[in-house]
């Protein structure tokens, strides 16, 4: 890890320490450390422009989530931000809670591939449209969601994303999103809170009890479910909410698509085409690339589907922490490694490699990918 | 009275002897257990209000500060066993401040004097200590029954001091407590020759206990029916456990999370097999696939399974529930989700209780769990639900009438919509006409939380429809004082309202001025109301407890949060200064809430009759409800 923490700078990423510590290991390099706790203290506005670009455009994204929380779906796209939320939740809930938080630790440390991806491309293919913002807020995407309580802070903190800052930008989501404050009959209250005591009203001994299974449900970081699930969120860039679906629940990738298909379709925006008969597999396709072949029920690759209109990339972030596209290793590989999935645009998938099946474990490829003129892998999964 | 002109004139002449003699009608009464029916019988007469006095032997007390132990003793004298509950409901909820009292030690010194035979104490709410347990557990050489539900304040050290002294327990029952779990010590403290225990539960603690004490524990308890172990039980604790106590009705399993090899696995699967008289599962934590099937054999005829610590999919439950063909009540986590429930429905035609509780509450950006589709599929299934409790993240107006139009008999309809003033998701209204719906179709409801996008259109279909509603919970809610007026003015039956985070003054507090009396408390935060309307309501309801805690930086006059109560003693003085307790009667001069400066006929517990004549004083205060904003020269000092 010691090689790590100058790229790491370079994007804010110290992470890496931070991931550490929250596995509860120490971190090998205390100029990671130093690094960490230097963004921490800037939040969010330590060194690159593009992270303070990034942050400024992330805010305007609507997400749900409280007034001050930070969506992790941002992380990746401001690394730097994303390490001082990061590393400021880790503070605050540090002594208490790191241990603590299910998937959101599974999260963390990931983001730093995806934005070496991000950085060394386009550079800005962070925001999908803020046409995806605008979805509609009644769908249950009320922005000041009720918190934990008094009684248990750190617990409650934790129980959310371990990547949300509650002191961080979304107020000014809040502000330009006023159609949010309208659509919440509560807006005055929440407003200045970033929790709301005592709601949902769950007793606190049920409280504790379920924060601490679900950090038990999945610390597993060898991807063996000793609980016999293994939940991972979705994302969809555009859609105001996150799912999160059990891997275990499915066979193989068409399945996969389906489940995602069903939970995402009616976010799907910009040009839609025409909606597939309910089931098909007609929306999962792969582009073979480079004459790699496909694998596990996903089909050859078809050129119409581009033409569709509708084009999004099924991604999902492997143990090592790097962004790939779905599709590329057989179903028990990635149900192994996969750690959090993300349907992007896929415009904005440029320069995300595929995974070939003899990844080689060096981290310093990843810089690497972007040097080569990567055709993009396009896995269509909704054509609705 | 009755319209019996002899009983009328029995009553007046108390010299006339009853026309039974008194051992006859304590024995009659004896068997009367409801403590409604009591009260209803010790109106009667005098003789018959004597003799329900000197039969009862258990007493419930909703609000511990509605009485004094003192007038509780003088008025029943041969107590054995007290229920007592103290702080309101919200302190659940971390709404209610860790010292705002309810201390039960006042009421064990006085029981220790008077009822020095008590056998059974039922505590919910209230503040327990060390102190107190070890007090109690010396000071009562017949207790039987301990049971503490949602208490805090104590530790371990007092349960050691439980299991110490208290050579004839029978049970005893932790439950859900902020209990300081120091050690698990305790369980070692039942001297070797106890044997009466028939209850323990302490799935509350987490420490280790002693596991042999606990094994020789149960195999000398040939009485224990109930057994509801802790997270630090393991299967194969658990399996030596079933084999000393097949005879177990209720279960609460430790961990099912170790792995165990495939001699163990087949002991426990014998284990299980034995518990033939099996009717409430529950514990289960961390329950994992490969387990389940264990409990298969054991669940034949259970009629209670608590699943709600355990993580669960969809077709894990349906399996489990096609071996429990007489369900009535399910507790399940909201991982099952909608295909869960879907199962359900399936398979449980005479479930009468489900709770849905949400795995990961404060995630709101990951939406999972259950939706209406979920309860909707159970409704299908199960046409004798009565009672449901739903944590969900959408809801539809359309779902819940057709909810409760498949199951008409609800009593008890508590939904929470998550996301607090979340309309209905497809057509973007508010849920007024859910709820309409509700209260229309189950004229039976007893018990009602609403959530989601509401506005006072709910609470006229409340007011209007609901009557036999008891307790009421309404959180971010309700347009404008019209709302809680229509409550206070419709529901004839309310005991309990608590209302959060809603647009609710002064003008609303002081529509049910007549209406607290009959009401056993009201609780409001978070709402419009102000210090001078609390005062207001204090001078105008002498015999109303008003209480003010106020949150750190807000305004002088908000009153934040407001505990209104009835009460025959008074205010409390043993409130902390975060809590102003409001009294028409100037400190100073305040008497000293001596129970024999009261009216005696105030005695009736716990039922009241009907609000009394204070008109005159009452209809001056709503003229002065027009000044309601004017600053009164008021005299009273708040504690």
């Amino acid at each position: 890890m010691s090689s790590i923490p100058k790229e790491h700078d370079y994007i804010g990423l110290s992470e890496s320490p931070a991931m550490e510590i929250i596995s509860g290991k120490l971190s090998p390099s205390s100029t990671s450390s130093s690094t960490l706790s230097t963004v921490e203290k800037n939040n969010g506005s330590s060194g690159s422009k593009n992270n303070n670009t990034s942050l400024n455009l992330k805010e305007t994204e609507l997400r749900l989530g409280l007034p001050g929380s930070q969506s992790p779906e941002r992380k990746p796209t401001v690394p730097a931000a994303g390490v001082s939320l990061f590393g400021k939740d880790i503070d605050t809930s540090n002594a208490n809670a790191y241990s603590l938080n299910p998937l959101k630790n599974l999260v963390s440390g990931a983001k730093r591939g995806f934005s070496d991806a991000i950085d060394g491309s386009t550079g800005k293919w962070v925001f999908s449209d803020s046409n995806g913002s605008e979805v509609d807020l009644s769908k249950g995407a009320v922005l000041f969601s009720p918190r934990g309580d008094n009684g248990n802070p750190q617990k409650s903190r934790v129980a959310g994303p371990a990547n949300k800052d509650f002191a961080q930008s979304p107020k000014s989501v809040q502000d330009k999103n006023g159609q949010v404050a309208a659509a919440n009959e509560n807006s005055s209250a929440p407003a200045a809170k970033t929790q709301v005591v005592g709601w949902p009203p769950i007793r606190s001994f049920r409280k504790n009890t379920m924060a601490s299974s679900l950090v038990k449900n999945n610390e597993d970081v060898d991807g063996k479910s000793v609980y016999g699930c293994l939940y991972v969120k979705v994302s969809m860039d555009g859609a105001p909410y996150l799912r999160k679906v059990d891997l275990k629940t499915y066979g193989n990738y068409l399945e996969l698509s389906s489940a995602l298909e069903k939970m995402f379709g009616c976010f799907t925006i910009g040009t839609l085409s025409p909606p597939p008969p309910p089931h098909s597999p007609s929306f999962t396709r792969q582009c073979g690339y480079h004459g790699l072949p496909a694998r596990d029920g996903l089909t050859e690759s078809c050129l119409k589907d581009l033409l569709h209109g509708s084009e999004y990339v099924l991604t999902y972030e492997d143990k090592d922490g790097d962004w790939m596209l779905v599709g590329d290793v057989p179903w028990d590989m990635f149900t192994d490694s996969c750690r959090r999935l993300r349907i992007m645009k896929g415009s904005e998938a440029i320069g995300l490699a595929p995974r070939a099946m003899e990844k080689c474990k060096n981290r310093d490829e990843r810089f690497a990918h972007e040097a080569f003129a990567w055709k993009v892998y396009k896995i269509v999964v909704f054509s609705e | 009275m009755g319209p019996n002109p002899k009983m009328r004139k029995e009553f007046f002449d108390s010299t006339r002897s009853s026309p039974f003699p008194d051992e006859v009608l304590e024995r009659v009464l004896s068997l009367l257990k409801s403590h409604k029916d009591r009260s209803a019988v010790s109106l009667v007469c005098k003789d018959w209000y004597n003799a329900e006095s000197w039969s009862r032997a258990h007493v419930f007390i909703g609000n511990c500060y509605s009485v004094s132990p003192e007038i509780v003793a003088r008025r029943f004298p041969r107590v054995k066993s007290v229920t007592l509950k103290g702080k309101p409901r919200f302190s659940d909820f971390n709404l209610v401040p860790e010292n705002w009292g309810a201390d039960v030690h006042p009421w064990l010194v006085v029981f220790a004097a008077k009822y020095p035979f008590l056998e059974e104490l039922r505590l919910k709410r209230m503040a327990v200590s060390d102190e107190s347990l070890e007090f109690l557990a010396i000071n009562f050489p017949n207790f039987k029954v301990l049971s503490l539900l949602s208490c805090d304040g104590f530790s371990t050290d007092g349960l050691a001091a439980i299991a110490t002294h208290c050579k004839n327990l029978t049970q005893l029952d932790i439950q859900e407590n902020g209990i300081d779990d120091k050690s698990g010590s305790w369980l070692s403290c039942f001297p070797e020759n106890f044997t009466s225990l028939e209850v323990l539960n302490f799935a509350n603690l987490n420490t280790d206990v002693n596991f042999d004490a606990l094994e020789r524990l149960v195999s000398r308890c040939k009485s224990l029916k109930v057994l509801k172990a802790s997270k630090s039980i393991s299967l194969e604790h658990l399996q030596r456990l079933l084999v000393c106590a097949p005879q177990l009705i209720e279960l609460g399993t430790g961990s099912l999370m170790p792995e165990l090899t495939a001699c163990q696995y087949a002991q426990l699967e014998n284990a299980f097999n034995q518990l033939k008289n099996l009717s409430t599962l529950s514990g289960l934590w961390e329950a994992s696939a490969p387990y389940l099937p264990l409990l298969y054999p054991a669940c034949t005829n259970l009629t209670f399974l608590n699943l709600s610590y355990a993580f669960l999919q969809s077709h894990e439950l349906e399996s489990l529930l096609c071996q429990c063909p007489h369900l009535r009540r399910l507790w399940v986590l909201d991982t099952v989700g909608d295909k869960g429930l879907e199962a359900v429905g399936s398979n449980c035609p005479l479930l009468e209780e489900l709770r849905v509780f949400p795995a990961d509450p404060f995630d709101e950006e990951v939406i999972h769990g259950v939706t209406e589709a979920g309860l909707l599929a159970v409704s299908y299934g199960c046409r004798r639900l009565h009672y449901v409790l739903y944590f969900c993240r959408q809801m539809t107006n359309a779902a819940v009438a057709t909810i409760v139009q498949n199951c008409p008999d609800f009593t008890h309809f508590r939904l929470c919509i998550m996301n607090p003033g979340q309309p209905d998701y497809l057509t973007n209204k508010p849920m007024d006409e859910a709820f309409g719906a509700v209260v229309r179709t189950c004229t039976k409801l007893q018990r009602l939380s609403v959530s989601g996008l509401l506005t006072d259109l709910t609470f006229e279909y409340i007011g209007q429809y609901a009557k036999n509603l008891e307790t009421l919970s309404v959180a971010f809610a309700g347009s404008s004082d019209r709302g809680m007026q229509c409550m206070l003015e419709g529901c004839p039956k309310l005991r309990k309202l608590e209302i959060r985070d809603c647009p609710f003054g002064n003008a609303a507090l002081l529509s049910g001025l007549e209406k607290y009396e009959s009401m056993r408390s009201l609780w409001m935060s978070a709402c419009n109301v102000t210090m001078n309307g609390c005062r207001l309501l204090a001078r105008e309801m002498p015999r109303l407890n008003v209480e003010v805690m106020k949150d750190d930086g807000s305004d002088d006059s908000q009153a934040d949060k407001v505990y209104v109560y009835r009460s025959v003693v008074g205010p409390r003085r043993d409130a902390p200064p975060c809590v102003l307790t409001l009294s028409e009667v100037d400190e100073a001069s305040r008497c000293d809430g001596s129970p024999t400066n009261q009216n005696p006929s105030r005695y009736e517990l716990p039922s009241w009759p009907h609000a009394p004549c204070r008109t005159g004083l009452r209809w001056a205060g709503f003229s002065s409800l027009r000044n309601l904003f004017v600053v009164n020269a008021w005299e009273h000092c708040v504690s």
